[in-house]
């Protein structure tokens, strides 16, 4: 059974576990696309200064969950979220919550890169600007400057902030979109597949970076490569046809999993 | 091993060659590209027979044949009084006026020794157009110290002349008609001769108003050209802002449900409707029940709006629903919220599609007919209207119903003018359809 575990090379055992306190606390959530159950029942700790990765087929329900938490299912007009998610102990399905104050605290960067047919500078600038969280030029260009830094795009693109954000390389872009969710200051980072069309030196330029920015937010990636969720991430949730089957530290779900599922899963018989 | 000396022989599955299935499928194509340029080239060819006509009929129109030669403004004539008081002036009619010119005309053949031989008075004064000596009334009246100077005129020759000029008129022709002669005919080449009749650039064919049917040459599109400016400037002012917002509304925030269905049935019928239906509705509404002025641009142009909207609408949602959602996600994932969206990004994206949906509509609406008929457009104005906004009550006509209105007239010299009215259109849509494309290049980005 070990021998069957593509996961053992890395070294994940090894991996630092923090212990902190939970920045996210869903619980019970379902999610209901008209008459299609696509969320049943899940229950996650989202643990800060964190990397957690959710796994699983397509259509297993990660993305939705995703999407739960910064209420973007709230686009999607069929997509009715029951259940309890707590933000810093606050729920973000509450009747008060403007969902647009809420996405300025948990960012999310795309599948595909989406940059703002716009200048590099006005892509990252966009998010404090219509948050007010700048009082001058000056300070919007230091926030600009070291969102850029963060995602490590600044010595890229620093002598060309004006060229439009569309003519980056696939992975610039990406990252730009990174620097800009990240600029509003958010708490939470959301990644849906960031990687996926990205080339393998982007991808890896993408996921040093994603371990860079655990030391100030959480970040919440959900993956379809097995590899990256391995590597980037400290806890990993698995899905499967809508359930969390299961839910812990990273390297125990790749070395050791409890269910036969996830078992399944990791070493290539479903999915 | 191969045996290479066994001679070549195609084998059944080999891709040199075409099979009897490949040759038809080849010839279906072949024969599918040549039906698409037959088709292609006669509507090419139709729409060049159409220009060439249109043209060929209609250039003559920007010339007109002016007779040239001094006229004395004599007082004692024009200023019967000598106090050169205006409405003491204004007791002179045009038949005052009339004949001043032709006794001038006279003399000034006289004093170049122009034989009038065989040709009487009148038929020397049927040469120069009806319209002249309302003109040279208004201009003296406005002017009064041009009394007792000689000026030197190019006034309007008569309708028959100006039609000898551009071969309308032949000898022939001139034998059966009462207001020119065969004589009068070799007068006119005489004229030519000695530099006094010319045909040069007709201005007054674009500010002019309209005519009457005697006056052919005086006829001109300038009430025309007014009224659907001022038309085009109020359909733009009151379509673009409420079909840009009634898109946005629809496309953005509105529940997708039975009654924004039925809207969205709604707005493609109206854009079916037919146009004299419109012109019907303004007729009752606009006109009957709301009681604005007949004939008047405003009406037209809230008739015309009618018809415009939903084509602008129509395309406005295409043009957004074009913008990728991937936008819309980015802008709500850094936390705009909806409104901030569509105005920051999905708009300026949809901006080219919108601009030439708009343009294309307008444009559309310049050539509006039906409905202006039935709303009084086509009634004969000669005097021009005001400067908006009181002007936009006053009465006009448009540019298509001009055409219309021309084409129906008896005098073959309406012809000319008719298809010079078409030409002027066609100018305004060409400059319209220009400007859109111009505006798609500059404003569209990629992304």
């Amino acid at each position: 059974m070990e021998d069957m575990n593509p996961m053992k090379d890395i070294q994940t055992e090894e991996r630092a576990v923090s212990s902190h306190a939970p920045r996210i606390t869903a619980r019970g959530v379902n999610v209901h696309y008209g008459e299609t159950h696509a969320l049943k029942d899940v229950n996650v700790d989202i643990l800060s200064n964190t990397v957690t990765a959710f796994i699983g087929p397509s259509g297993c329900g990660k993305s939705t969950f995703l999407r739960c938490i910064n209420r973007m299912n709230d686009t999607v007009a069929s997509a009715r979220v029951t259940g309890e998610i707590l933000l810093d102990g606050e729920d973000i399905y509450d009747r008060r919550v403007d969902p647009v104050r809420l996405r300025a605290k948990v960012g999310m960067v795309f599948q595909k890169p989406n940059p703002f047919p716009k200048s590099i500078y006005d892509n990252v600038a966009y998010g404090p600007k219509i948050h007010g969280l700048t009082r001058s030029k000056a300070e919007l260009d230091a926030v600009v400057e070291s969102c850029l830094r963060k995602a490590a795009l600044w010595n890229e693109v620093k002598d060309r902030l004006d060229a439009p954000g569309t003519g980056l390389s696939g992975g610039q872009q990406q990252r730009l979109c990174i620097a800009r969710a990240i600029a509003t200051s958010p708490e939470v980072l959301l990644m849906d597949e960031p990687c996926s069309a990205l080339d393998p030196i982007a991808t890896a330029q993408v996921e040093e970076l994603i371990d860079e920015l655990r030391s100030q937010f959480s970040v919440v990636i959900v993956t379809h490569s097995m590899q990256q969720a391995a590597r980037v991430s400290q806890r990993t949730a698995f899905f499967h046809l809508g359930h969390l089957v299961e839910f812990g530290e990273t390297g125990q779900i790749f070395t050791n999993p409890k269910d036969s599922r996830t078992e399944s899963y990791i070493t290539g018989r479903i999915g | 091993m191969t045996d290479l000396t066994q001679a070549p022989m195609t084998p059944a599955n080999s891709i040199l060659g075409g099979s009897a299935e490949m040759r038809r499928r080849n010839a279906a194509e072949a024969r599918f590209r040549l039906y698409g340029m037959v088709a292609i080239s006669i509507s090419l060819g139709v729409l060049a027979i159409m220009l060439w006509t249109i043209f060929a009929d209609g250039v003559s129109a920007f010339r007109q044949a002016k007779l040239t030669f001094p006229i004395t403004l004599s007082s004692e004539v024009l200023d019967p009084k000598g106090n050169a008081n205006r409405d003491e002036m204004a007791k002179v009619t045009t038949i005052g006026y009339g004949k001043l010119i032709a006794a001038a005309f006279e003399a000034e053949l006289t004093a170049r020794g122009i034989s009038t031989e065989g040709i009487s008075a009148k038929d020397l004064a049927g040469l120069i157009s009806k319209d002249a000596p309302g003109v040279l009334r208004a201009e003296v009246l406005a002017d009064p110290s041009l009394l007792d100077t000689v000026q030197n005129r190019s006034i309007l020759a008569a309708g028959r002349v100006d039609g000898y000029l551009k071969g309308r008129v032949t000898r022939e022709t001139a034998e059966r008609d009462n207001q020119i002669s065969p004589a009068m005919l070799d007068l006119t080449d005489r004229l030519i001769e000695a530099g006094i009749l010319s045909a040069p650039f007709n201005s007054r064919f674009l500010t002019s108003p309209d005519a009457s049917d005697q006056r052919p040459e005086a006829a001109g599109l300038g009430v025309a050209i007014l009224g659907s400016a001022y038309m085009m400037l109020l359909v733009a002012l009151i379509c673009v802002p409420i079909g840009v917002a009634a898109s946005i509304y629809l496309e953005e925030f509105a529940p997708k449900n039975r009654l924004t269905d039925v809207i969205e049935v709604n707005i493609s019928n109206l854009a079916a409707v037919p146009s004299i239906v419109f012109g019907i509705l303004g007729l009752a509404v606009f006109i009957n029940f709301a009681g604005f002025p007949q004939s008047s641009p405003l009406v037209g142009a809230l008739v015309i709006s009618l018809m415009t909207l939903p084509t602008i609408i129509i395309a406005t949602r295409a043009a957004i629903r074009a913008v990728p959602p991937s936008i819309r996600g980015a802008a709500l994932g850094v936390g705009a919220s909806k409104m901030q969206t569509v105005f920051h990004h999905v708009l300026p994206l949809a901006m080219p599609g919108i601009l030439t949906g708009a343009i294309l509509g307008l444009a559309s609406a310049l050539g509006e007919t039906a409905p202006l008929l039935l709303i009084g457009m086509v009634a004969f104005v000669d005097n021009y209207p005001a400067a908006p906004p009181e002007g936009l009550l006053d009465p006009a006509t448009a540019l298509p119903v001009q055409v219309y209105a021309w084409a129906s007239r008896s005098d073959p010299a309406f012809i000319e003018r008719s298809s010079g009215a078409i030409i002027v259109l066609l100018a305004f849509l060409v400059v319209m359809n220009v400007t859109a494309i111009l505006l798609r290049r500059k404003f569209e980005r990629r992304w």
